[in-house]
Parts: C-alpha cells; sequence; structure tokens
C-alpha cells in the first residue's frame, strides 16, 4: 500500500474503533442505578 | 435480580408491551437494526467515490455533529414516552402523532421491498457452494435468476427461485416478531450479531490475503484532498451517516422505548454509533481488497471493477468467488453475512408497524404481528417475487429514502425543536441518567446544524430527481410506485391519525423518572 493510503486507512480505523473501545470503556465504567437485569417478554 | 420499571399508564405499562432484558441486549439489537445492507455495499462505494481517504474526514465530522445528536434525539423520544413512533409523538403533542404514522408507514413500504434482498442473498448462498452462475454472473442474476421481464411492469408471473426463499425470509420474520421484543428481537440480536461480526472479520481476512487486496485498499484510501472543497462530497458524508445509523423513521424510537428508564441512553448510543461506523470501516477494507484481487484477476484498474448495491453484491462477487482459491468459502461467507446484516435490519423496520398498530388497537403481540406481518408477506411475493419486482423495487427505495425517510425527518426534528420545543425536556431526560452528559450545543446541533444539512441533502436529491427520469424508468412506474409511494405514506398517515385510539392505550406522558425540578427521584409508589 502507499504510505497516504495506509496512513487514511490507520487514521479510519483508529478513531473508529478507538471511539468504540472508549464509549464500551465509558459504558462499563458509569456506575449508574440501571438494574443488571430486568424481567419480562410478552 | 428482578425489577418492574416504571409504567407509561395505568393500562398500557412496558410489561404489556415487552420490553428488552438488559442494556446488553438493547445496544445488540440497536446495532443489529443500524448494521445493514448499506454498510456492506454502500459505505466502500461511496467512500471510494467521494474523495477516497479525504471522505473519512467529512464522515466523521457528520457523525459526531449529526449521526450521533440524531441518533440521542430519538432515543430521548422513545425512551422519554414510552412507546411507539405514534404513540410517542401523540405523548409529546396531541398534534405530533401524524409525525409517528408517517414514519410507520415508510417502515411497512420498506419492510415489503427489503425482504426480498434477503431472500436473493439467502438464495446465492447456495449458489455460492457450487458457482452456479457459471461464467457470466451478469446474465445469471438477471436474465436465469431472476428472469427480469425485458420492459417495466407490474405482473403476476412468479419466479419459484425468489419465492422460495422469500417464503422463508418472511416465515422467519414472523416468527421473530411473534416471540417478541426479548425472545424475538432481543435473542435474534444476541446471536445474529457476534454471529455476523465473527464471519465478516473471517472474510476480511481471507480478502486481504488475497492477490491484490493491496490495490483495492490503495484505490479506497488514497486521499483526494481537493474533494473537501467539493460540497457534494460533504453530502454524500452526511447522507451516508443518515441512512446508516437508521435515525430519523422511528426505528429507534420503538427500541428505545422498550429499555428501563434508568438505562444511560447516551453512553448506549456512543457504543450503538461508533459500532456501526466500525463495522463500515471493517466492510470497506473486505470490500476493496477483494475488488483489489479482481482487478488484477481480469486485468484492468480497480476504476472498472468498483461499484456498489446489487451491482456489488450480486454480480462483482460472483465473479471474485469463481476467481479465487477457496471461492466457496468466500461466497457462503459474504452471502451469509448480508443475510445475517439484513434480517436484524428488517425485523427492526417490521417491528415499528408492528408497535405502532399494537399501541393503537391494543392488540396482543401474536395478534399484532400476524395482523401486520401477513399481508406485508403477501404483498412482498406478489409485487417482488416476480419477473417485473426489479424496477419496482429500486423506484420505491429510491423515492422512499430521499421523500420519505429524508423529509420525515426534516419535518420531525423542526416540529419538535421549533413548535413544540420540546428539545431541553429532552436533553433533561437524556442526561438524568447520562454517563456522557449533553449541553446545549445538543440542542443547537439537532435544532438548527441536522435540519440545514437534511434540507440541502434533500433539495440535492430533488433537483437530480427532477431532472431526468430516475433510473430511466417510464413516466408512469416513477409517478405510481415512486411519488405514489412517497406521498401515500404521508397521506396514509393523516389518516390513520384521525382513527381513535383504544380507550386502555393512555395518551398521557409517562412520569419521569427523576423530577428535574427537585433533582430527586420519583418515589416508587408514584412511578
Amino acid at each position: 500500500m502507499t504510505g497516504p493510503a495506509l496512513a487514511m486507512m490507520m487514521l479510519a480505523i483508529l478513531v473508529v474503533w478507538g471511539g468504540l473501545a472508549l464509549a464500551i470503556l465509558n459504558l462499563v465504567r458509569y456506575k449508574g442505578d440501571e438494574p443488571d437485569q430486568v424481567r419480562r417478554d410478552l | 435480580m428482578t425489577v418492574q420499571p416504571p409504567t407509561a399508564g395505568p393500562e398500557a405499562g412496558p410489561d404489556q408491551r415487552g420490553a428488552f432484558s438488559s442494556r446488553r441486549v438493547f445496544i445488540l439489537a440497536a446495532i443489529g437494526s443500524a448494521v445493514g445492507l448499506g454498510n456492506i455495499w454502500r459505505f466502500p462505494y461511496v467512500t471510494y467515490e467521494n474523495g477516497g481517504g479525504a471522505f473519512i474526514i467529512p464522515y466523521l465530522v457528520a457523525l459526531l455533529t449529526a449521526g450521533l445528536p440524531f441518533l440521542l434525539f430519538d432515543y430521548a423520544i422513545g425512551h422519554r414516552f414510552r412507546g411507539s413512533a405514534p404513540l410517542s409523538f401523540r405523548r409529546m403533542r396531541r398534534t405530533g402523532e401524524v409525525l409517528g404514522w408517517w414514519q410507520v408507514g415508510i417502515c411497512a413500504v420498506i419492510a415489503v421491498y427489503y425482504a426480498v434482498i434477503i431472500a436473493w442473498a439467502l438464495r446465492y448462498t447456495l449458489f455460492s457452494v457450487d458457482k452456479a452462475w457459471g461464467a457470466d454472473p451478469n446474465a445469471f442474476f438477471f436474465e436465469d435468476y431472476l428472469q427480469v421481464a425485458a420492459e417495466p411492469a407490474i405482473g403476476f408471473d412468479l419466479v419459484p427461485g425468489v419465492l422460495v426463499p422469500l417464503v422463508i425470509v418472511w416465515g422467519a420474520t414472523l416468527m421473530v416478531m411473534v416471540l417478541g421484543v426479548q425472545k424475538g428481537i432481543g435473542a435474534t440480536a444476541v446471536i445474529f450479531m457476534p454471529l455476523l461480526v465473527i464471519a465478516f472479520t473471517v472474510l476480511v481476512v481471507r480478502a486481504l490475503l488475497l492477490p491484490g487486496a493491496a490495490d483495492g485498499l490503495n484505490a479506497l484510501f488514497t486521499p483526494d484532498w481537493s474533494a473537501l472543497a467539493d460540497t457534494a462530497v460533504w453530502a454524500a458524508a452526511f447522507g451516508q451517516i443518515f441512512f446508516s445509523l437508521s435515525v430519523g423513521f422511528g426505528i429507534m424510537i420503538t427500541y428505545a422505548s422498550y429499555v428501563d428508564l434508568r438505562t444511560d441512553m447516551t453512553g448506549s448510543g456512543l457504543v450503538v454509533g461508533f459500532s456501526n461506523s466500525g463495522f463500515e470501516v471493517l466492510a470497506g477494507i473486505g470490500v476493496f481488497a477483494a475488488l483489489g484481487f479482481m482487478a488484477q484477476a481480469s486485468g484492468v484498474g480497480v476504476d472498472e471493477v468498483a461499484t456498489d448495491g446489487l451491482g456489488l453484491a450480486f454480480i462483482a462477487f460472483p465473479v471474485i468467488i469463481s476467481e479465487a482459491p477457496a471461492g466457496a468459502f468466500i461466497g457462503v461467507l459474504f452471502f451469509g453475512c448480508l443475510v445475517l446484516a439484513g434480517f436484524t435490519s428488517l425485523v427492526s423496520v417490521i417491528e415499528v408497524v408492528i408497535s405502532g398498530v399494537r399501541d393503537k388497537l391494543d392488540l396482543s403481540r401474536t395478534a399484532a404481528s400476524l395482523a401486520v406481518g401477513v399481508p406485508a408477506a403477501l404483498l412482498s411475493i406478489l409485487l417482488f417475487a416476480t419477473t417485473t419486482g426489479v424496477p419496482i423495487l429500486d423506484t420505491a427505495d429510491h423515492f422512499i429514502n430521499r421523500f420519505g425517510i429524508l423529509l420525515v425527518a426534516v419535518v420531525a426534528v423542526l416540529v419538535v425543536t421549533w413548535v413544540y420545543r420540546e428539545l431541553p425536556e429532552l436533553r433533561g431526560h437524556l442526561n438524568a441518567t447520562a454517563s456522557v452528559t449533553l449541553g446545549r450545543w445538543w440542542m443547537l446541533l439537532v435544532g438548527v446544524i441536522i435540519p440545514a444539512v437534511l434540507v440541502v441533502i434533500l433539495v440535492r436529491e430533488a433537483r437530480a430527481t427532477l431532472e431526468s427520469p430516475y433510473g430511466g424508468y417510464p413516466a408512469w412506474l416513477i409517478n405510481t410506485i415512486g411519488w405514489g409511494s412517497a406521498i401515500g405514506v404521508a397521506v396514509l398517515a393523516v389518516v390513520l391519525t384521525v382513527l381513535p385510539w383504544n380507550s386502555r392505550t393512555s395518551l398521557e406522558p409517562p412520569p419521569e423518572l427523576h423530577d428535574k425540578r427537585t433533582d430527586e427521584h420519583v418515589p416508587e409508589e408514584q412511578r
């Protein structure tokens, strides 16, 4: 791959997948009063 | 722990509507809805056509300034007002109901034609095993498989090769819908989404190992910086984000209404939004690596093989499958992924309709699923399992996306922001349980930036559509199927709004979990 193409691919991966990793980390670490499990289905 | 969530009203509590059992299930279902066929066959080509690597910049700007804020706007409505799209808007304001039914109508149209594409992909999963398309995948797809009629028409000559998988798709869809929110939609997402990610990752790795893959990635990611000065490229980025995230036409409102009131919706929304984009980037890498192989094998440039939509899936990929080592393996993975991604999206689209009907008529889950699903399946079969289905599908898809989804999205954000002035309450609702709190900037983005951008895209699309007949199709097809479906759903929305609600459905806004005037919890007994 050429340098510019490789750089842009890495940028896309880092920003999007890095953003996803941070979003998941935020969700895991957040201590709200949400129940672990709610029941039900109809 | 078993917890009874707060109810929306004494007669229409969430126990009667169904609900996701946990935040994780909701997130997977929302990702399943967002990740669809467009992620796989639209994003890579849009990127390639609009500046390659440089497109990533407007794409990310669009994600952060429009996609995620709009996603949270939808979440806020469904989560705050605890109902289907019509019921949520009705609880917001009496006049808002028509917006919800407009969204329901759009989803009904989409479901009818979306199912047939999944049926094609299902059939092609089997075709991949023995590469049934032979030396000419183009002729095989249109002439041998679909048996497309010479001229656009509305006919009822059924094609058995399409009919059988379409019946299977609708059968599976009805089963999921009857099973309900958690056991049906939720369970499907919990199984299908990890399976999709694993299968697609294997496919991408296989594609990257093909000779010529680097050429494809160069074509996709080499930046053309001059594209950043082109407003059409920015419009394409915002359009891609908008269509990809399943925002603006009731799906996320409906799904959010099934989530516990204490759930952190902003944090969940970030995960959904970035997951959707993460999958798109993965798809771009996989698709263009495979196209690079195809170009090298054919002795042509990537620009001569790059395509999107049906051409990519049902013509280009069969060529790749025929020529690549272990091509059958690639084929089963690729078309299997289309089926998985498409099915979870179809389920979300039809749920918008079922949920609206359930709330309006207070039907049981099974009754509403059958009342909506059976007619939709029959119409889908009659229109699209025939030799005349392709032009109808193509026209309906073009018009309902642009003059259905885009238009209702613009109208909804403008009405909610500037007529109902509801954004402060929606922001307060999200912030009450948020891990990432929303400032006034969110209202600015939703109330000003997003409608402005959507209007620009809508005007561009309208101008292009009016300048020349879409797809070169005859005027009668464009007027009846195209404009007819787009205008028809709006008219139908007005009619459905006039019909009375079942007396057992509460039309009052449910109480807030947190009373923002005192910032205290509402006591359990008052919920």
